[in-house]
């Protein structure tokens, strides 16, 4: 497992969550994967596996199948071919749905709540069985640097400021398995630092992280190139 | 005048006004319970039921003086965008509800006695009706466009159309309701009435204006004050309750 | 440890419908309008109003549960919260049922609430108030499930209301016949009260069992 230059010592939060459960020993295999489209292959024999603290960065150009692959990998979307399983120290394979978390283009939010009420939903929504966050709404977001939205309706709320909202969600419930979909998107330079700082403790954990992303995401990772010329 | 069309200077102005209002609408209020109780005779046919009347009859006045107060606060919305016409507008909207309501329910009590069920499918009753519906939905709509001064276009339009198709309807209804119900039934105490029952309906009629105009200025004083804190909340948002819109416009190096 | 997911889901529901355009209150208003604009139609004659009120009534009441269906699955779509919903722990069946319950919860039982109000509007007799009633809160969750199914069929479609209203009219017919018999029991002497409630109770914890896995599985084949 590669190490990563962070003070856990001061995180007693994360240590638990290092040394148990799905943290521990967590694997994401692709095998001969394909996956489509409205009826349409668009990515086909793709081939790789992620253990502990690894990064896998998709990249290509618009309508490469980018989306279409991240949320096969989050289990929306049953694989054409090929097959697609994450396995645990755990138990042997489970579902997707319990050890991942996806964030796609859209927030997941509802206006009209507050970010405290949507996140205290989400956090309820997506806890399961197992070592419990030591996040709140509250501290998530502060990790987010945006501590003073707690109490306003999302409506009130700037894009990157919904971001923000969205991205806390990864904090309120420990899963090793992040996929996220463009997760720069309407961030400034402090909030794309942030998410950096997360994204590294989140490696460092041991947890695995696949994201899709046009700008460079600033931590080490495998990349992905779809839609490559030689490739289609 | 108009300078009281500053919102501040508004809410000053209902601070200063309101308490004399309140006692004037206490006063009318007492004259008239009085007067429609105690000096003003049964009716003959109709007995004391009769006094629901002195409620009934000014509820229905306000009811339509509530949308003439909104139609002309949408006038101001639309044509000169001002913000407190928006308020007084969505203030009366449920007020005007509530007056129609009240004419509707002392309606259907009087209803009762008079004609042995609680309600007919009487023209005068059902254009009210009708009236109070559109004011429900005015209501929703108020309630459903999030952005307040989009929401008070949008109202306006619908009270302006309103404005337009009420005659229309009210002419329909007494239309369609004489065609399938030719003997009136019931016409409100003939055509002339007593002196002693009409001025304790004209002192109700005064004590509900003035109870609209109490409750009116309050309620858009509150609108103005529910605004100016999500204005607060919004800013609250984007950093520090005290951040003004601040912006530094630079040219970069190599750009030129 | 915060709240169960259900539980969660329950409040969450609860508190956007009664943010959003006074939830419940648009379907009663709604409801209204409906029973308000049939003597137009008909005319003012009470006797005759009283004989077809509950049909009135149920046909209002059957009209205002599935257009206010719509939105039911679509707003979650739109926003995300679907996939993440579809992806969580919970079964997708009873996060169905919850929102359904929910749904209900603001926008059924207003009406069932009001219908008897309204039945004063139409000259019901006053036995039939409580058989009206009694039919709806019965007959308006089997309604409600029905139209999720609808609503979930369409949440991908932009314009969805009026397909869902085809979908879902047919299938509320034994609905419609057991519910406005029973309810129409009170004045007739024909029909017993007893018979058409049970079949009527009998469809709703049919729809109950059922419904909640034909959503899902609408809702899983829609989203991919």
């Amino acid at each position: 497992m590669p190490r990563i230059d962070l003070p856990l010592e001061t995180r007693p939060d994360l240590q638990v969550l290092n040394q148990q459960g799905p943290f521990a020993a967590i694997s994401a295999t692709c095998e001969t994967l394909g996956v489509g489209r409205g009826g349409r292959l668009l990515i086909e024999n793709l081939n790789f596996s992620l253990e502990n603290g690894r990064a896998l960065v998709v990249a290509g150009p618009n309508g490469a199948g980018k989306s279409t692959l991240l949320r096969a990998f989050a289990g929306l979307l049953p694989p054409a071919k090929g097959r697609w399983s994450i396995t645990t120290g755990a138990s042997d394979a489970q579902e997707p749905g319990a050890l991942a978390h996806y964030l796609g283009h859209a927030e997941a939010s509802k206006p009209a709540l507050t970010a405290r009420e949507n996140l205290e939903f989400w956090r309820a929504m997506l806890a399961i069985p197992g070592p419990a966050s030591l996040h709140t709404p509250d501290s998530a977001l502060k990790a987010l640097g945006a501590p003073q939205i707690v109490d306003l309706p999302v409506a009130y709320l700037s894009a990157g400021q919904r971001r923000r909202v969205a991205l806390a969600r990864l904090l309120l419930a420990p899963r090793p398995l992040w996929i996220l979909d463009e997760p720069l998107t309407a961030l400034d330079a402090s909030g794309q630092a942030l998410l950096n700082t997360l994204m590294r403790e989140h490696l460092a954990l041991g947890g695995i992280l696949i994201a899709a992303t046009h700008a460079p995401l600033g931590v080490e990772a495998l990349q992905l190139m779809l839609g490559a010329e030689g490739a289609a | 005048m108009l300078k009281y069309a500053n919102p501040t200077l508004f809410s000053g102005l209902v601070a200063k006004v309101l308490p004399w209002l309140a006692g004037a609408t206490a006063l009318a209020f007492a004259i008239g319970l009085w007067g429609a109780f105690f000096t003003s005779p049964a009716d003959y046919q109709q007995g004391d039921t009769v006094r629901i009347m002195y409620i009934h009859v000014p509820a229905a006045w306000l009811s339509m003086f509530c949308y003439a107060t909104m139609t002309a606060s949408a006038l101001g919305t639309l044509v000169w965008r001002h913000p407190l016409a928006d308020a007084a507008q969505k203030a009366a909207a449920p007020l005007g509800a509530g007056f129609t309501f009240i004419c509707l329910v002392t309606g259907s009590l009087w209803g009762k006695p008079m004609w042995g069920t609680w309600w007919v499918w009487d023209a005068r009753l059902t254009s009210v009706l009708v009236l109070f519906v559109i004011y429900l939905g005015l209501i929703a709509l108020w309630q459903t466009i999030e952005e307040p001064s989009r929401a008070a276009r949008a109202a306006a339009i619908l009270t302006l159309v309103g404005v337009v198709n009420l005659p229309i309807i009210k002419f329909s209804v007494d239309w369609w309701n004489t065609l399938h119900q030719p003997a009136s039934v019931f016409r409100l105490g003939g055509p002339t009435i007593a002196a002693s029952m009409l001025w304790p309906l004209l002192v109700m009629g005064l004590a509900f204006t003035l109870l609209f105009t109490t409750l009116h200025l309050m309620s858009t004083r509150n609108e103005i004050l529910r605004r100016r804190l999500r204005r607060l909340a919004m800013q609250a948002a984007n950093g520090g309750e005290a951040a003004r819109p601040a912006h530094r416009l630079t040219m970069q190096e190599g750009s030129r | 440890m915060s709240a169960s997911p259900l539980a969660a889901l329950f409040l969450r529901e609860i508190r956007v419908a009664r943010r959003i355009g006074g939830g419940g209150m648009m379907g009663v208003v709604f409801f209204l309008i409906l029973v308000t604009i049939t003597p137009f139609a008909i005319g003012p004659d009470l006797n005759l109003l009283s004989r077809i009120g509950p049909a009135i009534l149920w046909i209002a009441a059957l009209l205002s549960t599935l257009l206010g269906l719509d939105r039911l699955f679509q707003a979650d779509h739109e926003d995300g919260s679907l996939d993440l919903m579809l992806a969580c722990e919970t079964p997708l069946e009873l996060i169905v049922l919850v929102k359904c319950l929910a749904h209900w919860t603001v926008t059924g039982l207003p009406l069932v609430i009001a219908a008897p109000l309204f039945g004063l509007m139409l000259a019901l007799e006053p036995e039939a108030f409580w058989a009206v009633a009694a039919s709806l809160l019965v007959g308006t969750p089997a309604l409600t499930l029905l139209g999720a199914i609808g609503a979930a069929l369409t949440v991908t479609l932009r314009r969805g209301g009026l397909l869902t209203a085809i979908l879902v009219l047919p299938l509320a017919i034994p609905l419609l016949i057991f519910g406005v018999s029973a309810a129409a029991s009170a004045t007739s002497v024909t029909t017993p009260f007893m018979t058409p409630f049970l079949i009527l109770c009998a469809l709703t914890l049919g729809a109950l069992a059922a419904a909640p896995f034909a959503v899902a599985a609408a809702l899983r084949h829609m989203s991919e």
